[in-house]
């Protein structure tokens, strides 16, 4: 069985420092990590391995994006993947999520065929969670989105528990399928020393557009149909009422139970 | 403007025979970039048994309804409805299509971009239409809530584009709304999925996740203690909502991660947000933007939540807390004596 794992790159959100002035996110000099979500998609191709008692489970992590991202396949390597590449050219910046997942899909057809493919549910920096549906669209395989756990998997379908609004619903799909894992799936594991030197022996190779074939008006900024034309820093304020203490606890709770009342929040207290 | 009529649409969602009030909410959304661009207002209602509720989404602002009606659409399985709405969207060529940011739409519209070639912008909080190209602007928060990002779809249409349930009211229901009911019938082929529905588990826990709640009572580390802290859950059930937090209190094992809310926590739209006891850091006032009304109760009258509370309450939490239960349940006892009576 042969599994790929997308996994992408993003800023530390431990390192993300505010501008307290002007309540923006400070990027300059903020360090990389593997996004928090993946690794739940990178833990669950692990046990996949480790749950198959008969035939061999190949992992392979996959990520886009500059050279420097090549650590986050590195990364997934040391958690214990077999192999990691990375698609990095020019060409692929600026890539909406169709363009990104256009070229992932062309890198998964390249080096498949894979009978299980996951993903993130979402990216903490673009934070769409939009690429692994669309991969899968693009591929003509089945999304299983918002997967709780794997409940089974032979070599022609899987099985799996969705979490999703006021339930949980079981699905069974045939495979190749596309499984994108939710937080509560797993806790991911910690990489081994043992599989830091792995991850340092192991060599990423890098992809570019001409390796995979993709047509430069298919990827990158030429490939986006969507453009951001403006960004805002929002500046939070509120120029509220305010109640000081020295008017006591009554006036306080009436004051509270007012706006309640205005906003029809009390509906459930009668 | 390009001249051409083309229509708005709107995705309604379906749960069982019923239309979801997310549907509702969507024609809300809709009737703003409707009426501007002097274009119908139409709604998609897909599923098994559902053509009798069509005239729902009318009252609720349609000007139009394509009805596919069929028992294979009985479970939402999305290569199927990718399969339908790419046939609606050819057979049609609708201006705009606008879903609601769910596990659903999240799932399906994706999968319709890369299967149609169409730009797809996520959770907007925000829909105009550019006066001067006619396009439209979906307005998103990105990188927990730090940024606004203005986007704009080039290219083929539908403009297509998810927002977050639960960030617009729907209109008034109007029973005399008139509109058009045009059912369609898809080519067999359409019919038919990959994926098999096994069956649903409902959740039996209480209180909605803080992404749905309408009413979030949170609490930080000026609670003091768990014990305090579980009184915030007395306040949350006499209101019907749900209880938040700060990454203090959760750090303190008071709450389970779940419940944070801000940067590293999640994003939450409710329409009362009270914050008892949380200073008002920007990492936590990145969750709370989306909050329509924020009451604070702090006893810092310097605390930095009040710069963005429309109620702030300088005192002590857990003075004020009990204060206030006391006095909802005490209404809520003297109404039930008055029906009674
Ligand atoms: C402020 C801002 C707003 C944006 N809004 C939109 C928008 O509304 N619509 C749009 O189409 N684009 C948008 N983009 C562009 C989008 O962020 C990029 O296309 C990005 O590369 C992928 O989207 P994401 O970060 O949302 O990933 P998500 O879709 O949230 O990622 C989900 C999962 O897909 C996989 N994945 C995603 N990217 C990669 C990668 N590079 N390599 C390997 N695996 C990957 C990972 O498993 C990840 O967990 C926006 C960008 C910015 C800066
Ligand atoms: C990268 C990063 C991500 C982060 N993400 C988040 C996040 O997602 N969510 C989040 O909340 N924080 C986050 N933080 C942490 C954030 O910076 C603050 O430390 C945290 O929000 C403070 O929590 P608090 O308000 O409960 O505690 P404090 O800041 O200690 O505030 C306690 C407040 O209680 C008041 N108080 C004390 N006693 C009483 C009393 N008896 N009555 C009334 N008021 C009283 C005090 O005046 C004070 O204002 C993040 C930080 C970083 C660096």
């Amino acid at each position: 069985m042969r599994i790929a794992v997308l996994v992408k790159q993003v800023p530390a959100t431990d390192s993300v420092k505010i501008d307290e002035k002007t309540g923006t996110m400070v990027r300059e000099g903020v360090e990389a990590e593997l996004n928090p979500l993946d690794l739940h998609a990178v833990e669950a191709a692990l046990r996949i391995r480790e749950c198959r008692s008969e035939g061999a489970t190949e992992i392979t992590a996959i990520t886009m994006g500059p050279p420097q991202a090549k650590k986050a396949a590195a990364y997934a390597v040391s958690m214990g993947c077999d192999s990691g590449v990375l698609l990095s050219d020019k060409r692929f910046g600026g890539s909406d999520t169709l363009a990104t997942s256009r070229t992932l899909a062309k890198a998964l057809k390249k080096l498949g065929p894979f009978d299980i493919i996951l993903a993130g549910e979402r990216a903490t920096d673009g934070e769409t969670g939009q690429v692994g549906p669309a991969v899968a669209e693009f591929l003509r395989i089945p999304a299983l989105t918002y997967v709780s756990s794997i409940d089974e998997l032979d070599e022609g379908h899987i099985t799996v528990t969705r979490s999703v609004e006021g339930g949980h619903e079981k699905m069974k799909a045939p495979i190749p399928a596309m499984v994108i894992p939710v937080k509560e799936m797993n806790i991911p594991r910690l990489c081994t020393l043992g599989g830091k030197l792995r991850a340092k022996k192991t060599e990423i190779p890098v992809l570019n557009a001409d390796d995979l074939a993709l047509d430069e008006d298919l990827t990158g900024l030429k490939g986006s149909a969507t453009l951001v034309v403006n960004v805002t820093y929002p500046q939070m304020t509120r120029e509220g009422r305010k109640i000081l203490s020295s008017a006591g606890t009554k006036d306080a709770v009436k004051a509270i139970v007012d706006l309640l009342e205005e906003k029809n929040c009390l509906e459930a207290a009668r | 403007m390009n001249g051409t009529n083309k229509e708005v649409w709107t995705l309604a969602e379906v749960r069982g025979k019923t239309i979801h009030p997310v549907s509702k909410e969507l024609l809300a959304w809709g009737r703003e970039l409707a009426d501007p661009m002097r274009v119908p207002l139409a709604s998609i209602l897909v599923g098994s048994g559902v053509a009798p509720r069509a005239e729902e989404l009318i009252a609720a602002g349609a000007d139009k309804v394509y009805i596919v009606d069929d028992p294979s659409f009985e479970n939402f399985l999305c290569d199927e409805q990718v399969g339908i709405l790419e046939y609606l969207t050819d057979k049609y060529n609708p201006s705009i299509l606008i879903a609601s940011a769910t596990t659903r739409g999240r799932t399906v519209m994706p999968m319709l971009s890369a299967r149609i070639g169409c730009g797809l912008t996520a959770d907007c909080t925000e829909l105009s239409i550019d006066p001067v190209s006619g396009r439209l602007i979906q307005t998103r928060p990105a990188i927990g809530g730090n940024v606004m990002a203005d986007i704009k779809t080039r290219g083929r249409d539908p403009q297509m584009c998810t927002v977050r349930p639960k960030s617009k009211r729907p209109l008034d229901t109007d029973r005399s709304r008139k509109g058009e009911l045009i059912k369609v019938s898809p080519p067999q082929s359409l019919l038919g999925s990959a994926l098999k529905f096994l069956g649903f588990t409902p959740e039996t826990s209480v209180g909605l996740p803080i992404q749905e709640a309408e009413i979030i009572i949170s609490g930080g580390k000026g609670m003091k203690n768990a014990k305090n802290f579980a009184k915030l859950e007395e306040l949350a059930r006499l209101l019907g909502g749900t209880v938040g937090a700060s990454r203090m209190a959760v750090d303190l094992g008071w709450v389970p991660y779940s419940a944070q809310v801000g940067l590293s926590g999640k994003s939450v739209t409710p329409r009362i947000y009270m914050a008892f006891g949380i200073s008002g850091a920007v990492q936590h006032i990145a969750g709370i933007s989306g909050a329509e009304t924020i009451i604070a109760v702090n006893h810092d009258p310097e605390a930095p939540i009040f710069r963005v509370a429309d109620l702030s309450i300088q005192g002590d939490a857990m003075e004020i807390l009990d204060a206030l239960i006391d006095s909802l349940k005490k209404e809520q006892s003297e109404r039930w004596t008055l029906t009674a009576d």
